[in-house]
């Protein structure tokens, strides 16, 4: 009989005012009690709505069955035959707009907790198997890999299991692409990101850091110098946005990119760390996306007393997930909504005193289907701020595209690919992630690196 | 990791290290720059390239030693290793269409400026070389500069050495003593290249600046080194690091470029800690 509970089992947390002062993990996970019993509240429809709305077709109903009766190997198997990446899934993945939108138990009361779900699943085998992959035996054949985030790994994975000999290029001096520089340790500990890659190496992934690549070596030279027989291209949307208002080239004003790799790739929340960051008292974090959340809570852990998001629309119309919405509002972060700010105010020694801001009202929905913000003339104010960070949204990186002929890209800069395989214009160059769709989320990115590791494969067999 | 193979000190703060990066070296051009980590804990530096050997596979690098990371590599010898080295980045200086130029050079910025005037010299172009030091006791590059120079005036502050005054008296003398200079070439500390510029503006000499400002990643992804250039944001990691010297906003760079001051002088403190740690634990 199932359990008919109403309300998801809940997660253990830190408590709000003890975590937004350290960067350790927020969300504690279930332990087996909580897991098998939550297990419990899954119907296990004939249907399957939930493997639907999973970008990459988790078995869900499977893998919570296993759990239900306590067999979590049976589970984790289940799992990972889809997924690559579950600890990383459980943790960061939307699930209130996928999988968990579609779960029958969601229509009276909450849905099951898949997401809790698959993470105690990833973390239970990571704590009690922990076994390293064997290398695959190989067949001879060489694939690069650009780039070292979700759709890269993912890409990477599944090829060295096909036998694949993957060299896998990134640009920074650890690779992970955001899920290190970007998602927040209290989020999403680097240790399990870290894991991941020594899981690929174990299959014979060789990780090259410090690898510009459009830079030091271009996708031609890659395929005929060094002999690599594909490539995919998972390079990401690494290209700050700025609003084009006075005052954003004064000290004190960030981008999200950069505050939170100063803070989570290069660790400027550890005192063995030589990184520099300013010393904010009070900081805007301009946006409404996972990444302003994470931008504004790393904030209030930097030691900030004040710290404010500034966005456009309403709280409805945030791309944030819930969950990040929540824990930020929690943790003291205040949210001025229906604001834009127009102008950041100069302290007259050149560094950040203010942000000015118009308020807005909803009017008529715009091509996203969000109702578009309008200026109320003249309702202009400030807030007091010494540190803004600009969070409105990133871009594709042209270095490989301005590099490489014949490599087509649409007006937003992202990649153009077949639909079907994910091939770029350019025979034997794939590419996946935000590098084709422009920002989106780590389980898309995933899925895309999954299609083209298996049209690669298809390619490489009959070539 | 990436070995040191040649260490020289060409003053007392200014320091040459040769450095193992065979991928570096075989694309590297003048202009373009690396950025370096020393260790884990290391901040990136970005570093323009002062010298390649794509035979030997190495780069030389030159620096002053003005904060934590560029004291933490200037401790290093030849034979030890750093941990990260990533280049060529940035877009390499172009040359196309000069016949003759003057390259000038403010302290250790000749370090920059030399590669600059060895490419111009190699390709047939006339230079005039000008550095400018403080004093006599940190002129670097003479001879180097000399080799690769058609003329080479040195100045200083204070008159110890060459002649007495700024780089940009000197350039302005050439000027109107009837050179004509299908571009000038300006490497050095911020008000220099700033002056310099303002120099040449009159005269309507293209002027080249080379911008080290402060940045992470120096592939477009941190926007940390972002400058105005004609109004308009620019980065000079993939935009730059050489801008059209007449259309930066000098002041702007300056005040940015001073964002970490207070907390490095704090970091410092901490940071020769952590040189002794590292130090006893080599002995032992």
């Amino acid at each position: 009989m199932a359990n008919m509970s109403l309300e998801k089992i809940r997660m253990p947390e830190q408590a709000p005012d003890v975590r937004n002062k350290n960067f350790e993990e927020v969300a504690l996970g279930y332990t087996k009690e909580m897991a098998m019993e939550e297990a419990t509240r899954c119907l296990n429809c004939k249907h399957k709505p939930c493997v639907s709305g999973c970008p990459v077709n988790v078995r869900i109903p499977e893998f919570i069955a296993e759990i239900a009766k306590g067999d979590f190997m049976a589970a984790y198997k289940i799992l990972t035959s889809t997924n690559a990446l579950p600890a990383v899934c459980g943790r960061v993945c939307p699930q209130e707009s996928q999988c968990e939108s579609k779960c029958v138990r969601g229509i009276k009361g909450e849905p099951v907790a898949i997401g809790r779900l698959e993470r105690f699943v990833a973390d239970w085998y990571m704590a009690n198997c922990d076994e390293m992959p064997e290398k695959p035996v190989q067949n001879g054949k060489k694939v690069a890999v650009i780039g070292s985030g979700p759709s890269s790994l993912t890409c990477a994975s599944d090829l060295a299991k096909a036998g694949y000999a993957v060299t896998v290029f990134e640009a920074f001096h650890t690779a992970g692409g955001v899920l290190v520089y970007g998602i927040p340790e209290f989020r999403l500990p680097k240790a399990i990101v870290q894991k991941e890659i020594d899981k690929l190496a174990a299959m014979g992934v060789e990780v090259m850091t410090n690898m510009v690549i459009g830079k030091v070596l271009s996708i031609d030279e890659i395929i005929e110098d060094m002999g690599f027989d594909a490539v995919f291209i998972g390079t990401g949307a690494g290209l700050p946005s700025f609003m084009n208002i006075p005052g954003e080239a004064l000290v004190g004003v960030y981008s999200a990119n950069e505050y939170l790799t100063r803070i989570n790739l290069m660790k400027a929340y550890l005192p063995d760390y030589d990184t520099p960051l300013r010393k904010s008292k009070a900081v805007a974090v301009v946006g409404g996306g996972n990444v302003a959340m994470d931008a504004a809570r790393c904030a209030k852990r930097m030691g900030a007393e004040k710290v404010y998001i500034v966005y456009r629309r309403s709280e409805k119309e945030m791309p944030a997930r819930l969950e990040e919405v929540h824990h930020a509002k929690e943790e003291g972060i205040e949210f001025h909504l229906l604001r834009n700010p127009v102008k950041i105010l100069d302290d007259g020694k050149g560094q950040v005193c203010g942000i000015e801001c118009l308020k807005m009202e909803l009017g008529e929905p715009d091509a996203s289907g969000r109702r578009s913000p309008v200026p109320i003339e003249g309702s202009n104010y400030v807030i007091d701020v010494d540190t803004v960070v600009m969070s409105i949204g990133t871009s594709p990186n042209p270095l490989i595209r301005s590099t490489t002929q014949g490599l087509e890209a649409n007006r937003k800069g992202c990649l153009v690919v077949n639909e079907e395989t994910n091939q770029t214009t350019r025979e034997g160059v794939y590419a996946g992630g935000d590098a084709v769709t422009g920002a989106a989320t780590v389980i898309l990115a995933m899925g895309a690196g999954k299609k083209a590791a298996a049209a690669i494969d298809e390619y490489l067999k009959n070539k | 990791m990436f070995r040191i193979v040649n260490k020289k000190e060409l003053n007392s703060s200014v320091t040459l290290l040769e450095i193992e990066a065979p991928f570096v070296a075989k694309k590297a051009k003048a202009g373009q720059f690396i950025i370096f980590r020393v260790d884990d804990y290391s901040e990136r530096v970005p570093l323009t390239i002062a010298d390649y050997d794509r035979e030997k596979g190495t780069v030389t690098i030159i620096f002053q030693k003005v904060g934590l990371s560029t004291n933490l590599l200037a401790s290093k010898e030849v034979g030890d290793t750093i941990r990260d080295f990533v280049g060529p980045l940035g877009i390499a200086t172009e040359y196309e269409g000069y016949k003759k130029v003057a390259v000038v050079g403010g302290g250790v910025g000749c370090a920059i400026a030399y590669p600059q005037a060895k490419a111009l010299h190699e390709l047939g172009v006339a230079v005039d070389v000008i550095a400018g030091f403080r004093n006599k006791d940190i002129v670097i590059l003479e001879e180097e500069m000399k080799a690769v120079a058609d003329n080479y005036y040195l100045m200083t502050d204070d008159g110890t050495k060459g002649e007495k005054g700024f780089v940009t008296d000197k350039l302005k003398a050439l000027i109107e003593g009837g050179n004509q200079y299908d571009a000038v070439i300006a490497i050095g500390p911020i008000p220099m290249m700033k002056f310099v510029s303002l120099t040449t503006k009159p005269f309507g000499i293209k002027t080249i600046v080379s911008l080290n400002p402060i940045m992470i990643d120096g592939t477009g992804m941190c926007g940390g080194c972002r400058v105005t250039v004609g109004g308009k944001i620019k980065f000079a990691c993939v935009d730059g690091p050489d801008f059209d010297g007449h259309e930066v906003d000098f002041d702007e760079l300056m005040n940015r470029n001073s964002i970490y001051k207070e907390q490095e002088a704090e970091m410092a403190k901490t940071h020769i800690c952590r040189m002794d740690k590292l130090a006893k634990e080599l002995i032992h």
